[in-house]
This record gives structure tokens, sequence and C-alpha cells, in this order.
């Protein structure tokens, strides 16, 4: 990595000096601030007082301290942090996006809803799905509207259902997002393959099961190659099948979800279609659903009447709202410029590509990370420890932070939970087979040198900013402000 | 298309897995969902075609002199906020799992809490919330898990929007009642409180409220307290750069949508919740939290903590579903308020009442038009029209480009033809002039 300087880690409430400014509001119109001394607050909040260029330069400071998918390959299995092309950043800065009032009115927002109207045609599309909601902000936040979406169709029908089925190999939102929603969650085990096991699925699913949660392709980077009957079971059940759509990098172009007998499905925007992490967001959400689903989708939704787009509240039957205003419109911006950017058959070769490269990663680091399935995988392949490491003593988390010092982010670690010492890679089809090489031959570095120095690998990072962190005393003692 | 891979890169990849061809690598998905027909255009645009299009789209959206706010505020953004959320290693870094190589996200995260906890004078905060609306839902929801009960007092001036989002947030199940706190003159009736507090989780309200005026909140605290509720507020994060904060005011959670912290409004979103309480409640807050310790040779050092509350960990026991926040929303906020600090935040404050008091003087001097309440407001207000609010808005700004601001008898049927006037610090005197005249022209 970069080198950076040696560690100034004051915060800048440290920096601070009584009576520096940075920038002023000097409206004239202050003169007529008539707020009354009796809700006024009592005292200035304790924030920094600095010049502009102390804090250009503070913070530009603490954006070396990062790894970042443009200074490192950062192949975090489930996350897809593939390249986020600039002119998205840039179609998103636009002033006419930009600055468009949420409660603008509908005759000067067409652009915005051309826009929108058409990232969901073009989204349902893909999907092989009906009708799609915009609205959530984030992938866990979709998960709530989608099982929201569900338990309204099933009150719709009279039926009451309580329970959500899924695999144990499944996202932890999964379950969190079931209890929010009221459901309880039923675990099933997966087959030692690590796909979903059909006659376990066929001994709970039942009158009481309302959603089966299923993430295609599984946290395991394997295909579900029994889903036609996975679905069949579950819809001669009368439940619904929902599709977390974490891992749709694989699918996207190549399978249509909807096809499968997915009813309802999730997006991601920060994964699949190229919108920055942000550091742990902005990203932006969706659902897609099959026609039935459709009257109980979060509102607005937007329609096409003539030349002229327009907000559309349904018509009655809709759960409500799960944020305020439409939804993270900034980030939808930069996903449709990512969709303009590819034509039908480029979008398949997004697949095509991350596929090609986890298995490239896979058969090259197989011998000395035991991969955990025998079959070629789809985006991402897990991987563990071989033998010659684990009897020395090292785990997981010496290999993760050993990449760390050549440059490189770990990948997912830890997850999915049932495979013991996962290390979870998804390289993305951003990256080159150049850089493909390069982490291979880290990774073979980290593993020399574990078997030769274990003690070394145990103690790494030695290289970055700070070393391991004592993460016991931060949650025995939070020390969580300044 | 972003990918590197040329066909012969291709070629040795798949030789080197040691398949025949690429859709051997995908035999476990049955080949009759293989490449569907996809009706998506068979040519992509190239970069300048894109940039021809998005901006004819995005010169579709018009661009009003615009007196909107409920909920979403038009603010200048500092040249150094943009340079600084740009800056890549923020922008395309992940949530920060390994912390070693994210102290810039993760000190950035704490330097965020601890800027809420300033303004706000609570105790904690975490790394952000979607938006304002998921803030005040969540602060609702711990409040219901800290008492144990179901019903939820709230004031009529909370943002419509946001009670519409919790209701969904609480769709699950019949058991929560809501009772509304009456208005009195546009604020809250605070001595209708005690009878209708017996056995109620919070009191949820907002200041400054919906309809611009300032709530005064003395003794409101006590008066949940009294009946064993919480005090969850909904506060702008600008104002408090003037007025009181639910900390001297006794709030247990204090909420609010940082979108004010100089976010573009960029239609809705991305926005950035605001979520903070007292200290005993820190283990019931949703979301990512920093915090500070020390690294093997003690230097210091940040990590997320206290995750045993999160969805990863306790599953379908967690406090919250969430996983993101809204990193990059919170760093501009962060960065927003070192540069303005406390006497430009004083300022920021002081030009918006300033901007709608003068606003305020102004309509209100045009025949047929009066101030509907009272009381002191912050950046926004409501008048009274002798027209159709919705057709006078429409007319305007067709006619004159002017966006006079928000109709409210779609949201409030009681207030009568009533308009949201909202004046923040980008207000000149000659645009509310402007505005004055376009209204006194058109009625």
């Amino acid at each position: 990595m970069t080198r950076v300087p040696p560690l100034d880690n004051r915060l800048s409430i440290e920096k601070s000096d009584a009576n520096r400014r940075g920038l002023t509001c000097k409206n004239p119109l202050r003169a007529k601030a008539n707020v009354p001394a009796s809700l006024r607050r009592k005292s200035p909040p304790r924030l920094p007082e600095l010049s502009e260029f102390d804090v250009v330069r503070h913070y530009t400071r603490l954006s070396r301290l990062n790894f970042s998918v443009d200074t490192h390959f950062y192949p975090l299995g489930s996350c897809t942090m593939k390249y986020n092309p600039r002119f998205n950043e840039e179609a998103a800065a636009l002033e006419g996006f930009a600055a468009l009032h949420p409660l603008a009115h509908d005759s000067c927002a067409q652009g915005t809803l051309e826009l929108i109207y058409d990232l969901s045609v073009r989204l349902n599309e893909l999907c092989g799905m009906d009708a799609i909601t915009l609205q959530p902000a984030a992938g866990a936040h979709s998960e709530f509207t989608g099982l929201l979406v569900a338990k309204a169709y099933f009150e719709s029908k009279g039926e009451t259902r309580s329970e959500i089925i899924v695999p144990d190999s499944a996202h932890g939102t999964n379950p969190a997002t079931a209890s929010m929603v009221g459901f309880n969650t039923v675990n099933i085990a997966s087959k030692p393959d690590g796909r979903l096991d059909v006659e376990e699925l066929k001994k709970h699913i039942g009158s009481k099961t309302a959603v089966l949660m299923m993430t295609v392709p599984n946290t395991l980077g394997i295909f579900e190659s029994n889903i036609e009957e996975v679905c069949r079971a579950a819809h001669e059940a009368g439940a619904l099948v929902y599709m977390d759509g974490a891992n749709l990098n694989a699918l996207i172009g190549m399978v249509k979800p909807g096809e499968l007998g997915i009813d309802l499905m999730h997006l991601n925007f920060h994964k699949t279609f190229s919108t920055p992490h942000g550091g742990g967001g902005p990203g932006a959400g969706a659902i897609a659903v099959k026609s039935r689903l459709a009257p109980f989708l979060p509102v607005p939704l937007i329609k096409k009447e003539g030349d002229k787009y327009a907000s559309d509240f349904g018509d009655g039957r809709s759960i409500g709202k799960v944020k305020a205003f439409f939804g993270n419109t900034g980030v939808l911006v930069k996903a449709y410029a990512y969709l303009l950017a590819h034509s039908a058959k480029e979008l398949g070769e997004i697949a095509a590509c991350s596929i090609i490269n986890a298995n490239y990663l896979r058969s090259l680091l197989k011998d000395v990370y035991p991969s955990y399935s025998g079959e070629y995988c789809m985006h991402e392949c897990v991987l563990v420890p071989g033998p010659d490491m684990t009897a020395k003593g090292l785990k997981t988390l010496d290999v993760a932070k050993g990449l760390l010092d050549r440059g490189f982010h770990a990948p997912t670690i830890y997850f999915p939970n049932i495979v013991h010492e996962a290390i979870m890679i998804e390289p993305t089809e951003t990256e080159s087979k150049e850089t493909l090489d390069e982490f291979v031959a880290a990774m073979k570095d980290v593993h020399d040198e574990g078997i030769a120095d274990p003690q070394k690998l145990k103690d790494a990072p030695h290289t970055l900013p700070v070393r391991r962190l004592d993460e016991v005393q931060a949650a025995r003692q939070p020390n969580l402000r300044w | 298309m972003y990918t590197p891979h040329t066909k012969k890169d291709k070629e040795e990849m798949l030789k080197t897995i040691g398949a025949s061809s690429f859709e051997d690598l995908v035999k476990q998905v049955p080949a009759k969902f293989l490449w569907p027909k996809l009706s998506l255009p068979a040519e992509s645009l190239d970069e300048s075609q894109a940039a021809a299009l998005l901006t004819r789209l995005a010169g579709e959206n018009c661009r009003p002199l615009s007196f909107l706010g409920a909920g979403a505020y038009e603010r200048y953004t500092p040249a150094a906020i943009k340079a600084i959320t740009s800056r890549t290693e923020f922008l395309t870094a992940y949530t920060p799992y390994q912390p070693e190589a994210s102290q810039g996200t993760l000190q950035g995260i704490y330097e965020f809490q601890s800027t809420v906890c300033a303004l706000y004078d609570m105790d904690c905060a975490n790394a952000s919330m979607y938006d304002g609306a998921s803030s005040f839902a969540e602060a609702v929801r711990a409040a219901v898990r800290v008492t144990g009960r179901k019903k939820i007092v709230y004031a009529a001036g909370v943002n419509p929007q946001y009670m519409d989002t919790l209701r969904t947030y609480f769709a699950h199940s019949p058991e929560y009642t809501y009772v509304k706190i009456p208005m009195k003159d546009g604020a809250m009736d605070k001595a209708a409180l005690p009878a209708l507090l017996e056995g109620a989780a919070c009191i949820a309200a907002q200041t400054p409220n919906f309809l611009g005026l300032i709530e005064d909140m003395s003794g409101v605290a006590e008066a949940a307290k009294k009946a064993g509720a919480l005090l969850v507020v909904s506060a702008d994060p600008v104002s408090l750069g003037l007025l009181s904060t639910p900390g001297e005011y006794g709030a247990d959670f204090a909420v609010g949508e940082g979108q004010s912290l100089g976010l573009p409004l960029a239609y809705g979103g991305p926005y950035l919740g605001i979520f903070s309480c007292k200290k005993e409640y820190v283990r019931q807050m949703p979301g990512r939290i920093a915090g500070l310790t020390k690294d093997k040779d003690g230097k210091r050092g940040f990590v997320l903590t206290l995750q045993a509350r999160e969805q990863h960990i306790r599953r379908d026991k967690a406090a919250s579903n969430i996983c993101s926040n809204e990193a990059l929303c919170a760093l501009a906020a962060t960065v927003y308020s070192a540069l303005y600090g406390p006497e430009g935040l004083k300022e920021l404050a002081e030009a918006n009442s300033g901007a709608a008091a003068y606003a305020a003087e102004r309509l209100s001097s045009i025949k047929g038009v009066s101030l509907k309440f009272r009381g002191p407001f912050f950046n926004e207000f409501v008048v009274s029209l002798p027209v159709s609010a919705g057709g006078l808005r429409e007319k305007i700004l067709a006619t004159r480009g002017v966006d006079i601001g928000l109709p409210l008898a779609p949201l409030y049927p009681e207030l009568g033809e009533t308009l949201l006037v909202c004046a923040t610090e980008t207000k000149t005197e000659a645009d509310i002039l402007k505005l004055e005249a376009v209204i006194k022209e058109a009625l």
C-alpha cells in the first residue's frame, strides 16, 4: 500500500483552536432572526474550530488510512466490490438530478421520473419480474419491504402464515428481518454439498409457511440446481419463494430469476449495479415481484400516461412507505448510467467473467487452501486454511491480516457460518487476470510465511497504520465519542 | 462494459481451470434457464452518448426558485465536502470489517457520532441510519423494547411521512396503538398530555415541527417520566445551531434527518438518519457503532463495537436487521459541521430563521394572505390563502417558475387552504420579494 505518514491519530476536536474559523454564513437576512431566548440552546455545541484547510487536510489524511476498491483488490465475498465507474458519479451529480426536491411537482420532475420508470422496466426484464419498487435504501431494508409485501398478500387472501424458512447458510439479515416483520424463522440444514436439502424442506414446509427465503447462488457460491423442485414444493404448500439478490452478479443477463420460479426478490444496487459502497453506504435496494404481489408494493410507483410520467399511489392495498419520499434516487441514477453502458449481451458478460474469475482463483488456490465444495463455483468460492496451517494453529483471521500486509484487502471471513474457518472470495468481473495472479501469489506467500514462522503471521499486520486492535476493551468500556 | 478480459485471457483462464468451455463451468444451472431472451437494447451507449442522454433527462427536471421544505431542505454544499467525499478511498471502501485497513472510515464514524452528540446534547450516537424517517421508526421501536409497552403517543406535528414509515415498521402487529396529541395553534397541546400518557411507551415529537413551529419542550420529558414513558424527539440538526437541544429538555432518544447538513436534495435520497440516545440505552441502538480502543502496541485505533446487538451475530434476536449505514453521507455531515464549526452553524441557523421571518413578514402583507399560527418558527411557516393552494402553486410554477411551497390540504385537511413555505440560508432578500410579487400578481 501507499506509505502513509506516521500516524497522527488526533481527532478533529483535538486540533481545534478557540475562535479559529472555517466557513461563514454572511446572508444579511441573519439580522432578522427572531428565536426567543427561552427556546435557544444554552451553550454552543462542542464542535471543532478549524480553518477550511485544517479540515481538508485532516480528512484527506484519514482517507489515506483506508483500503478501497480503487487502491486495492478487495475480494470481499458476497459484497461484490467491483469497479465503480467514474461516469456514474458524474451523472448523479448533474444539477438537474441533484437539486430536485423530493416534493417537487411531477411536472417539474419529468426527467427523474422517466429515469426511474425506464430503470424499472429494464430491471423487471433482467429479473423476469412484473413490478418493482425502488424505495428501499439498502439490501436489508429491501428484505424488510419484501416480507411486508408477502405478509400483506397473505392477509389479503385471509391466510395467516407465521413462518419463514431460511437455510442455515443464509445471511444474518434474513432471520433478523423475519423477526422484525413478526415471523418465526425455521432453519433448514444444508446438504453436505451446500445445497438446500429438499427432503428436509418438505418436512418443514406447510400451511404455516409464508415464505422460503433463499440466496441464489447460495452463500457458498453454489447454484441451487434443484431450484425448480424447491420452488414447486413451496408453491404446492401455498408459500412464496423469496430470492436474496446479494449474489445476483452471478446471474445477471444469464439467468432470469423469475423463470426459476422466484416470486419476489431484492436487488442491491451497490453490489450488482456498480454503485460505490461509500464505507458502508449509501446503497439502494429494490423489490421485484410477480404481478400478484404488485398491488402491495410501497408507494409511490411511477406510471407513464401518454408521454408524461406521474407518481402512482396505488389502490389502497400498498404496505405504505418504508422511508420518507421516494428512495435513494441519487444512487438509482448511477445504476441507470451503468445499465446504459451495457447491451443485453454485455450484461451477460458480467456474470460470465465473474464466474470465470472466481473459478480461476479457486483452481489456483485449492492445493494450498482447500475448497469447501468439490464443484465449480459461480461468482465466489469458499476456501479454508489447509491442514498444514491449522496444525500450526493458524486461523483464517491470520490469513486475512497477512493479506493486508501484502496490499490486498481480505476476503469475507467466518461466513457462511456453516463452514468452519471460511474464507469467502468474490473477485468480481472487473479484475484482470494479472491482478488475480498477484493475489494468488500473495495468498501462497501468506501460507508459506505461516508455515515457516507462524508467530509472525499471528502478529500480522505489521505494515498498517495500526496493529490488531483490542475489540474486547472496545466493547467492555465503550468510548463512542469525544 | 467494464470487464478487462480479452478473448485470450478467457481461453487461458478456462484452460487453467480445466474447463472445456464456459458452459462446462455453469453445468449446475439447468440448461433451459441459461441465456434467456432479454428485451433490452442490443447496443450499449458509449460514454459521450450516455452523458448526452442523462444530461437531457436532468434538463427535463425544471429548476424553479423553490420554497419547498417539509422535511428536505435546500442547502449550499461547500466545495470542500465534495473534495473529501469524492476521495475514492472513502467512496469505494466497504463497511470497515478489517479495522486495520479502514481506520479512515472508522475514525470518520467516531467523529460523526461525536458531532451528533455535540449538536443534540446526547450521550451516544450510532454510525447513522437510512434517513430521518427510519431513524424515527427505529427510536420508537427501541422505546417499545425498553418499556415493554405498545402505545405510542405522538404529536400531530410529526412529519406525516415519518408516521407512515413508523406504521409500516409496526405493521406486523395490530397490538400497537397510536394516540395523537392534539394541536393547539399549530404546536403540541401540552395540557392534554397527562390524560393521554397512561400505559404509553413514549411521546414521539418533532421540533421544529412539520408546520415549522418550534415546540416548547419544557416539561414534556417530565410528563413522560411521570407516566413511565420515554421521550423520542426528531430535531433538525441545523436548527440546533441555535435552538434548545434534546439533551437540554431531557429526551431519551433524539433523531433527525441529516440531509440538512449540506447534502443534496436528490429527489429524496440518499439522506442521513441521525440516531442518538441517553447512555443507559446504548445497547438498544440499532446499526453500526464505532468505538475507540488500542492496538497491540497501545496505540489509539478504532473498531466497530457492541456488535452483539447486530444481525450477523444475533440473527433473529437482533435489535434491528439493519446492516449498512449511510457512511459517506455521515462523513459529508461531519465535514460540514467541522467546516462551519459552532459559530458557523449558529450563523446558518440565524440565516434560516431570518430568511423565513422575512418571507413571513412579506407574505402576510399581501391582502388575503395571513400567517396561520402565532408561535415562533424556524425556517418554514404556514400561510392561509384566499384561493386553492394547490391551484395557486401550479399556476405560479407554470407561468413564473417559482415553487411557492407545499399545499397542506392533502395532509392536514383541517387547516383549510394553506401553504407550507420554507426559506433557508440559500434565499436572498430579492428571492423573497419575488415570491411576494408572484403571489400578489396571481391572487
